[in-house]
């Protein structure tokens, strides 16, 4: 059985109150939500694709590319922000070549923005591939980034 | 084996106490998400392995007794010194521990009772090193209730909640009062929602007890979305029974049989601590049919977060519930009426759910005789910004902002000038550090353009452009708004570019008062006319700022110049010669090749071609470069 068949067995069909964790779960399985998912999850539910791409828009934790294989995952939340986390970003923008919500053409990594990571004694606090970084400053990145593949090789 | 009576529960709650007592000893690690992520759980795995290899006993359980008993806790509060250890009853608290640490903590402290001194925290002000909580003017000036487990207990243990006196809040209600009881003692706490609206809770309530329907919901609203604000987060993760056991309370009240808790996707410890302290109460007959042979039924369901902010909103909540889009409808009808799937509903925020409890097992009167005339009890503020202690504090309402910052906090970071401090997150304002001895309530912070909210409190300093800070929070309103009513959707989108042509130099210095006048009008406009709260507050930390800090609005404007040099399109790039030593990385970074200068000699920034992007002020070792605005 494919992942999304995997996750839809876990609901009863036509239930549309189940429709935001069966896109989580589909998510979680896939990395992202295709076209195709979400044909077939509108069909499962029972509310046209439109309706399930529209509800996948609407919320920030849906991607519709796939992730990065090390996702850097940027934290703009206040506390983040009055400690120099714009220039953080901004230095992973113009390393990487890419913006928030894209990856790297070699598929390596993906640059995420989120309100908040909730780690604010940390500020600014990144997460690289899920290792959290804190107290980031745009010189360290180079190093982080060449850290983080060498620890996944 | 459930526990079915509330003699069974009696008895296992006084098994737990005498459990608890027996313990000798005492080691509480830190696992909030702050810690772990400062790796306290590798602290935690070193200290159980040094234990063994000394030959100190070590149990998880409360009832098993042994040389020390050993527990991941939730969050301290005091995240800026995580990872945190804390060893009871000697009352040590070790800050920043490192797993090499771990052996001297076990040989000096477990075996010897002695202190490890470079472990403990130093206080900026007297330089003293300090021993332990009741020490720490951190700690001590703080009221904890809702955080009362935070860190102190296993959250995982059910035994442990009920050695600190778990589900007496609960068994009270189900045994010796009626639903319009707990109600009336509800509404004379003087208890009012800890999510920002500041209704008060019973009020609610009574409202969803007198709604008729098949079924009635409660819902927790953990959909923390306040960028720098982390108590709900902490509270879940800590100590997750006392929310379980405030949404029973209240189903209790309203006749409900059934509750979601709504909690973002971002917070998974949450979640999974949730998730096990549902199963342990449903194994226990806690949760489920027939509660302690009461016939009182209730179940509790997680619902999943899927970030979108303004879901904090409870009728786009009850949207996302029902697997919507998370939109906001106009009200009337209330949830209290008409709720999720159309039946009466009460929606409770985190920390006030975990306040009932302590509220109905202690009394009205209890609680009421904290905090201020409007406002009882106490609030948990999550500090943060430029503050030497970064961290979750719980204060009796009226407790100034200059005892927080000051006091409690430890003061601004590096000894800079208070600015001022944003309360209440994105929907708050900021208050001038000119007003810092106002007594913090729900109403003295409307009163000079702020307000609760969740408990966001950003402090700034001289070095943060309020100007900046209001564009920071309108960028990412006006992401968050839904779109769905127009003068939130076009209202936050131009008072954004205003502030965006503002931070940048794009007006004339004529066009002063004609922006500001705009600036205010699109704001008034949109407090007036949104749908739902996110809209209605989305202008306050403009105009607040508009209100305290127009000067740096003025001067942006007129002077173009950013007073706390931080916007860059305002600043000069220099260097200095006498500290340039010419290892000219400052040139290799510069985007625009504007830095020349031979080796070892002092560089020239070329200000014609200089894109003021700040490259060469970051990358400098030498702290060079000068910036002037």
């Amino acid at each position: 059985m494919s992942g999304i068949e995997n996750v839809l067995s876990q609901y009863p069909p036509r239930s549309q109150d189940k429709l935001i964790p069966i896109l989580q779960g589909v998510q979680e399985e896939e990395g992202f939500l295709s076209k195709q998912a979400m044909y077939r999850i509108g069909e499962y539910v029972g509310v046209p694709a439109s309706k399930v791409y529209g509800v996948a828009t609407f919320y920030n934790g849906f991607r519709f590319k796939p992730r990065g294989k090390y996702p850097i995952v940027i934290c703009r939340g206040t506390a983040c922000h009055v400690r120099g986390s714009l220039a953080v970003l901004e230095a992973f923008q113009d390393e990487l070549g890419i913006k928030p919500g894209d990856t790297t053409e070699d598929g390596r990594f993906s640059l995420e923005v989120v309100a908040c990571i909730g780690a604010c004694g940390l500020a600014p606090v990144i997460t690289v591939g899920g290792e959290v970084f804190g107290e980031v400053k745009p010189g360290q990145i180079k190093k982080i980034l060449k850290q983080v593949q060498q620890e996944g090789e | 084996m459930p526990i079915t009576t509330a003699e069974q529960l009696k008895t296992r709650r006084q098994q737990a106490k005498s459990n608890d007592q027996a313990v000798k000893r005492r080691v509480l690690v830190c696992a909030g998400t702050g810690c772990v992520a400062n790796g306290s759980l590798k602290v935690f795995d070193a200290l159980e392995d040094e234990a063994k290899k000394a030959g100190v006993t070590v149990s998880f359980e409360l009832d098993k007794h042994e040389d020390a008993y050993m527990a991941a806790s939730g969050c301290h509060g005091f995240c800026q010194m995580g990872p945190l250890v804390h060893i009871l009853p000697d009352d040590i608290l070790y800050t920043k521990v490192k797993v090499d640490d771990a052996a001297e903590i076990v040989e000096e402290t477990l075996k010897s009772g002695n202190v490890v001194e470079r472990l403990l925290y130093v206080d900026p002000k007297s330089q003293q090193p300090k021993k332990g909580r009741n020490d720490i003017p951190f700690y001590a000036g703080q009221t904890r209730i809702a955080l009362k487990r935070c860190g102190e207990v296993d959250p995982e243990s059910l035994d442990a909640y009920f050695a600190s006196g778990g589900l007496e809040g609960l068994e009270k209600a189900l045994f010796e009062m009626t639903p319009d009881r707990v109600i009336e003692e509800v509404l004379n706490s003087g208890l009012r929602g800890r999510g920002g609206g500041g209704f008060p809770t019973g009020l609610k309530w009574k409202f969803a007890r007198q709604a008729k329907g098949d079924h009635k919901y409660v819902i927790c609203n953990g959909d923390e979305g306040d960028p720098g604000a982390f108590m709900d987060r902490s509270l879940m993760e800590g100590d997750p029974f006392s929310v379980l056991e405030g949404m029973a309370i209240a189903a209790y009240a309203i006749d409900a049989t059934k509750g979601y808790i709504y909690v973002r996707q971002e917070y998974p410890l949450a979640i999974k601590r949730l998730e096990k302290a549902i199963a342990t109460l449903r194994e226990e007959g806690l949760l489920g049919e027939n509660i302690l042979g009461t016939g009182f039924s209730f179940d509790v369901i997680i619902k999943m977060g899927a970030g979108a902010f303004v879901c904090g909103e409870e009728t786009a909540l009850i949207h996302s519930v029902e697997g919507k889009r998370g939109e906001p409808r106009p009200r009337p009808p209330f949830p209290a009426q008409s709720g999720a799937f159309g039946m009466p509903t009460i929606i409770n925020n985190v920390e006030t759910l975990s306040n009932l409890g302590s509220i109905l097992s202690k009394g009205a009167d209890w609680f009421a005789s904290f905090g201020t005339e409007s406002s009882k009890g106490t609030k948990v503020f999550a500090l943060t910004g430029k503050i030497n202690s970064t961290g979750l504090v719980e204060v009796a309402m009226g407790t100034t902002i200059r005892k927080i910052v000051e006091d409690i906090g430890g003061g601004v970071l590096n000894g800079k000038q208070l600015k001022g401090v944003q309360m209440g997150g994105p929907s708050g304002g900021c208050v001038p550090a000119s007003h810092a001895d106002i007594e913090i309530d729900f109403e003295s912070l409307k009163s000079v353009g702020a307000m609760m909210g969740s408990g966001g409190m950003v402090v700034m300093d001289e070095d943060n452009c309020m100007v900046d800070v209001a564009k920071f929070f309108m960028d990412f309103i006006q992401r968050e708004s839904c779109g769905k009513c127009v003068p939130c959707r076009i209202g936050t989108k131009r008072m954004l570019g205003i502030l965006t042509n503002i931070c940048e130099g794009k007006y004339k210095p004529e066009e002063l008062d004609e922006v500001i006048a705009k600036l205010e009008d699109i704001g008034t406009v949109t407090i007036d006319a949104s749908l739902c709260g996110l809209g209605q507050t989305a202008p306050n930390p403009v105009l607040s700022t508009l209100r305290w800090f127009r000067h740096e609005y003025e001067a942006h404007i007129r002077d173009h110049r950013c007073p706390a040099k931080a916007c860059k399109p305002f600043l000069r790039y220099a260097i200095d010669p006498d500290k340039c030593r010419g290892c000219s990385l400052c040139a290799k970074r510069c985007p625009a090749n504007a830095i020349t200068g031979e080796k070892k000699k002092p560089h020239v920034i070329d200000q014609d071609k200089c894109v003021m992007c700040g490259a060469c002020a970051t990358n400098c070792k030498f702290e060079a470069v000068i910036i002037t605005s």
